[in-house]
């Protein structure tokens, strides 16, 4: 018996899109949609061109930056902002754990799961600019309403990570936990916390620095704090001051990111 | 007594894992359960303390029903059936001997458990399990610090603690060395016979089930299909359990009764091993 020679198979890798028309409608469609829209964008080059000038001198009136002449209003705004940080992670985290517990699937009956996955749904669904517009004008100019907005944000996310921690734990530890005749909340302590405590803590200092970077911003919109300290310097074309308080943000920010790293190596 | 009637399962998906099996194990008592894997032996033991709720049929452990019981009465039930895991199931975060107190979560408060102040008869009760299994240096190590075999054993010492009257082991040895599964099942044996504990034990290494249990009971496909004395598995009742295979090597021959176990190991009839043999184990 005779065996054929095989002739030289070959291979390609399969398109990701099978359907050859669909690929080539999709690929050209999206040419043309950028080919459009580069052609439309309308720089003016001659502007462009005199605008450097101006710029260089906009960035030069930032230096060197100004310390001294606003320090009290910027450790004023420092502290307002801190304040507004730590207290709305404490608080937003306090309401986002019975919250967080109720949106994981595995352990929370439907109805309860629906609910809180709803709550979730609803704080992750606005940025904390438009929060923030919304409670200024609830509650009024100040760090009330940036502390508010924060603290809400702060449940839908850490709500929705702690959810999906819990629902990525190891079952039969929690099981093992459950045979001995504990009660629930004997359960979820022994049984859910110790797996799901590291990433949580971890998370809860990273939302702490994101709540103190979102404070900076807030204060432009009326939320209180370095924000509102920096768009005054800022309408007072007091530019050195502004690049002082700039300085001053990343260096918190720096110190949070550092400290939070070593916090998390630590509780691993 | 633990007396089962008519235990059904059917999950959700529909697949019948249980058939209405009857089963009665007396006090003191060590039973294996053998069976291919999908026979339904490790819903058989959680349809006992109900991690996995029975379809239909009633369990009654001495002579309390505990199908039906309400939450609160269902929590006081498990207190009386400790159980013993595959994988161990520690709670990796936790040190040893908050694993170990763990067990005793059916009888002290929310409170007490939550801020760990445990009864000290709790504390003593649980340095002496840890002790009689080699383990009391270790009571504040982190459970994944430790080897295979002492995580069972802590695993042992927390169903243990429960002060149960009867153990539902799952799969003790399935990620055990041949050795360390022995020192397991010998300790589980001991332990039973020290306490007149009763004993189900899910087991897929027929010859250990052999070397280590009073009665053997085979189930395939949710259904008892052997029920007997070690000595009495010949290959037609292997063939009736797994399906046709050649059973020669795995079964136990009468000389090996004694059991020579590698090493230095004492055999398991010493009325006490010393601590220091155990400990030694690792």
């Amino acid at each position: 018996m005779s065996i054929a020679v095989p002739s030289p198979r070959h291979w390609k890798k399969p398109p990701l899109i099978k359907r050859a028309w669909l690929r080539w409608t999709l690929a050209l469609g999206a040419a043309l949609y950028l080919a459009l829209a580069f052609g439309t964008t309308d720089v003016n080059w001659h502007r462009v061109w005199e605008g450097l000038p101006r710029g260089a001198q906009f960035v030069t009136a930032f230096f060197p930056p100004d310390f001294t002449s606003r320090w009290e209003e910027i450790v004023e705004g420092i502290s307002e902002s801190l304040w507004m940080a730590v207290v709305s992670t404490v608080i937003g985290i306090a309401i986002s754990i019975p919250v967080g517990i109720g949106a994981a699937r595995n352990i929370a009956p439907a109805p309860v799961y629906y609910f809180c996955r709803a709550i979730l749904a609803v704080s992750r669904s606005f940025q904390e600019i438009i929060l923030a517009i919304f409670f200024v004008k609830l509650f009024g100019f100040g760090p009330f309403a940036g502390f508010v907005t924060l603290s809400f944000a702060t449940i839908g996310f850490y709500g929705k990570l702690l959810a999906e921690d819990i629902e990525d734990m190891d079952a039969g530890q929690a099981e093992a936990v459950r045979a001995t005749g504990a009660s629930w909340l004997q359960w979820i302590n022994f049984g859910v916390q110790p797996q799901v405590m590291p990433r949580m803590i971890g998370l809860g200092l990273y939302r702490l620095d994101i709540n103190f970077r979102e404070s900076a911003v807030l204060g432009i919109v009326g939320g209180g704090g370095i924000g509102a300290t920096l768009n005054t310097s800022f309408d007072r074309y007091e530019f050195d001051s502004a690049a002082a308080i700039v300085l001053v943000i990343i260096a918190i920010v720096m110190a949070v990111e550092y400290s939070s790293g070593y916090l998390r190596r630590w509780v691993q | 007594m633990l007396r089962i009637k008519g235990l059904t399962k059917r999950y959700r998906t529909g697949d019948l894992a249980i058939k209405g099996i009857d089963l009665d194990v007396p006090d003191g008592q060590v039973m294996a359960l053998i069976g291919p894997s999908g026979a339904g032996k490790s819903t058989v033991i959680r349809c006992i303390n109900r991690l996995v709720e029975p379809t239909a049929g009633s369990v009654a452990l001495n002579d309390i029903e505990i199908t039906g019981l309400g939450s609160a009465e269902l929590r006081r039930a498990r207190r009386r059936m400790g159980m013993i895991f595959q994988e161990y199931a520690l709670v990796e975060r936790l040190t040893v001997m908050e694993n170990v107190l763990s067990g005793r979560l059916g009888y002290v408060g929310f409170w007490q458990s939550w801020l760990r102040r445990f009864p000290q008869s709790d504390i003593d009760e649980a340095f002496r399990l840890l002790q009689r299994v080699g383990l009391d240096a270790m009571a504040d190590k982190r459970a994944d610090e430790l080897s295979g075999g002492q995580r069972q054993r802590v695993g042992i010492c927390r169903a243990l603690i429960q002060n149960p009257e009867l153990l539902l082991v799952d799969e003790p040895t399935a990620s055990l060395d041949p050795k360390t599964s022995r020192q397991i099942m010998r300790l589980i044996k001991e332990l039973c016979a020290e306490r007149k504990l009763s004993a189900i034990i899910n087991i897929h290494d027929v010859m250990l089930a052999q070397m280590f249990a009073e009665r053997i009971v085979g189930l395939r496909l949710g259904e008892i299909v052997y029920d007997g004395l070690p000595d009495k598995l010949t290959p037609a009742v292997l063939t009736s359990i797994y399906g046709e295979e050649d059973w020669s090597a795995t079964i136990r021959k009468a000389d090996d009764a004694d059991e020579p176990v590698a090493d230095n190991v004492v055999p398991f009839e010493l009325p006490r091993p010393d601590r220091d043999r155990l400990a030694g184990l690792t």
